[in-house]
């Protein structure tokens, strides 16, 4: 079984079905999208035990036992999470495609800056917390790409959001 | 992508029980091999999930480090003592990938992670003798501005990928290896094979050989140690150079140094060359030079990639100077 924004599943039978397959196709979950199928673009990120990782590059079956959520798991009772409001206060994305992946990745992003892990642009290894800077948020988010080039937008999101980790 | 049984091992001696059986392979965090099984490049009958491996980052009282195989790269990388003892492998790992992928990847995998060519991802396209040995290879006369310039052969010139090999490299890391018969160890610089004749062999190990663990032996002056990687996009891309370095200095003297190259050879490149011509030296510009040149020496531009020479000895000067305060 695997857990899915609080509901368990059985995992698929067959194990060549991606965790991002099976999340659009067998649960109905169409929020996280498919878009390189790679690993080179960030559309599929979703969150493993918190943790933001690439449903594309995953088998289901490896994720026996665990806990997803995706963009539709992020909002309760119809309000959105504070992210999805500020990426369209901030005109985070123009056709949304990459959106869901942004959140996901932009919300498991922040926990990691918040325990300390270092970035290629941090320049003290040592730090405990790491100040999220407009390059720090850059780096950390490379791994998602917009072609509508919204990057600024999503930034400024995530910056408004995460204000008391931004400097 | 071609069916395959799915089995999640409980241990080691139940995964290297399970890793003899035919066309197996061992599956960490996917990252490489999923992507290789759609493209049907790799087609095992079996995945053998090592997830159960050791993820424990252990630190010797000696100095060293032991780093259990299914450890993901961000664990490695966020280690705080791996931070204080060994700057330059956190480096590296920050520089590869995405934040997403180094949170799925493990150790191990990034080891044996495969070559991101473009001619030996092209089944459909393209020949390629790391894919179908004997087949020719299309990237010696084709579009090879990402190639390897070091430990070539007229078989294939595709450069590893990994930049966490690179650092391990100069560490002078060690890889723990279990099959059914016992357990063995081996140095990094010893686990990847040079292409010669038969590229499809990328490594020294056999079939059922599990790896479980990455030793890193005590090396103090590590603390001043740096890796700098040069790239076409500000992150998230190959390199097409990079430098893993630690120097110990006694006054002006080069006493001790390490230094390893990615992005230019057919395996982590360890360039010994370099650190011999400039044990006992002085830590100058010239020193720096002469030892560069030494190193690109032998390497073996072709069309597209005659840059890297010069960009490759122009960066191992460029972070000595750094790492001995001369910038």
């Amino acid at each position: 079984m695997i857990t899915i924004n609080g509901a368990a599943a059985p995992l698929p039978d067959d194990p060549r079905v991606s965790l991002l397959d099976f999340v659009r196709d067998h649960l109905n979950l169409t929020g996280t999208k498919k878009g390189c199928n790679q690993g080179a673009c960030g559309a599929c990120t979703v969150l493993v035990d918190g943790e933001r990782i690439l449903s594309c590059l995953a088998l289901a079956v490896q994720y026996d036992g665990r806990t997803v959520t995706t963009i539709e798991g992020l909002s309760a009772n119809g309000t959105m999470h504070p992210l999805q409001q500020a990426f369209i206060e901030h005109d985070g994305f123009q056709c949304g495609y990459c959106t869901p992946g942004q959140i996901c990745s932009a919300i498991g992003m922040a926990a990691e800056a918040k325990r300390g892990v270092p970035s290629h642009v941090s320049s003290d290894l040592s730090a405990r917390a790491i100040p999220l800077t407009g390059d720090e948020l850059r780096e950390r988010m490379s791994g998602n790409l917009c072609r509508c080039g919204a990057h600024n937008g999503i930034i400024a999101a995530i910056r408004a959001v995460y204000a008391e980790q931004a400097q | 992508m071609n069916p395959f049984d799915y089995i999640r091992a409980a241990d080691e001696g139940d995964a290297v029980r399970r890793g003899l059986a035919e066309n197996a392979k061992y599956l960490g965090g996917g990252t490489n091999l999923v992507d290789l099984m759609r493209e049907t490049i790799e087609a095992p009958r079996a995945l053998i999930d090592v997830s159960s491996l050791s993820t424990a980052i252990e630190a010797g009282a000696d100095g060293s480090m032991l780093i259990g195989a299914a450890a993901r790269n961000t664990a490695v990388a966020e280690h705080p003592i791996v931070r204080t003892r060994y700057p330059l492998l956190v480096r590296a790992i920050l520089a590869g990938a995405s934040p997403q992928i180094r949170n799925m990847a493990t150790v191990a995998g990034n080891l044996l992670q495969r070559t991101r060519c473009a001619y030996f991802y092209d089944e459909d396209g393209s020949r390629c003798n790391k894919r179908s040995p004997g087949q020719g290879c299309d990237a010696i006369g084709g579009i090879n501005r990402g190639h390897a310039i070091l430990g070539t052969s007229k078989a294939c010139i595709a450069t590893h990928p990994s930049d966490m090999c690179v650092a391990l490299a100069a560490l002078g890391a060690i890889v723990h290896v279990r099959n059914a018969d016992g357990e063995r160890s081996l140095l990094l610089t010893d686990l990847h094979r040079l292409p010669e004749d038969r590229p499809d062999r990328e490594t020294v190990l056999r079939h059922g050989d599990l790896i479980t663990a990455i030793e890193l032996p005590p090396l103090p002056f590590a603390t001043r140690s740096a890796y700098r990687k040069v790239r076409d996009r500000a992150s998230f891309a190959f390199a097409l150079v990079s430098v893993a370095a630690a120097v110990q200095l006694d006054g002006e003297t080069v006493q001790d140094i390490r230094l390893a190259l990615g992005g230019v050879g057919t395996k982590p490149w360890r360039a010994w060359k370099a650190e011999a011509a400039l044990r006992g030296r002085p830590a100058d510009i010239e020193s720096f030079r002469a030892a560069a040149e030494a190193e690109l020496a032998d390497a073996k531009p072709l069309a597209n990639n005659g840059f890297k020479v010069a960009l490759a000895q122009r960066t191992i000067i460029a972070v000595l100077n750094d790492l001995t305060g001369r910038t």
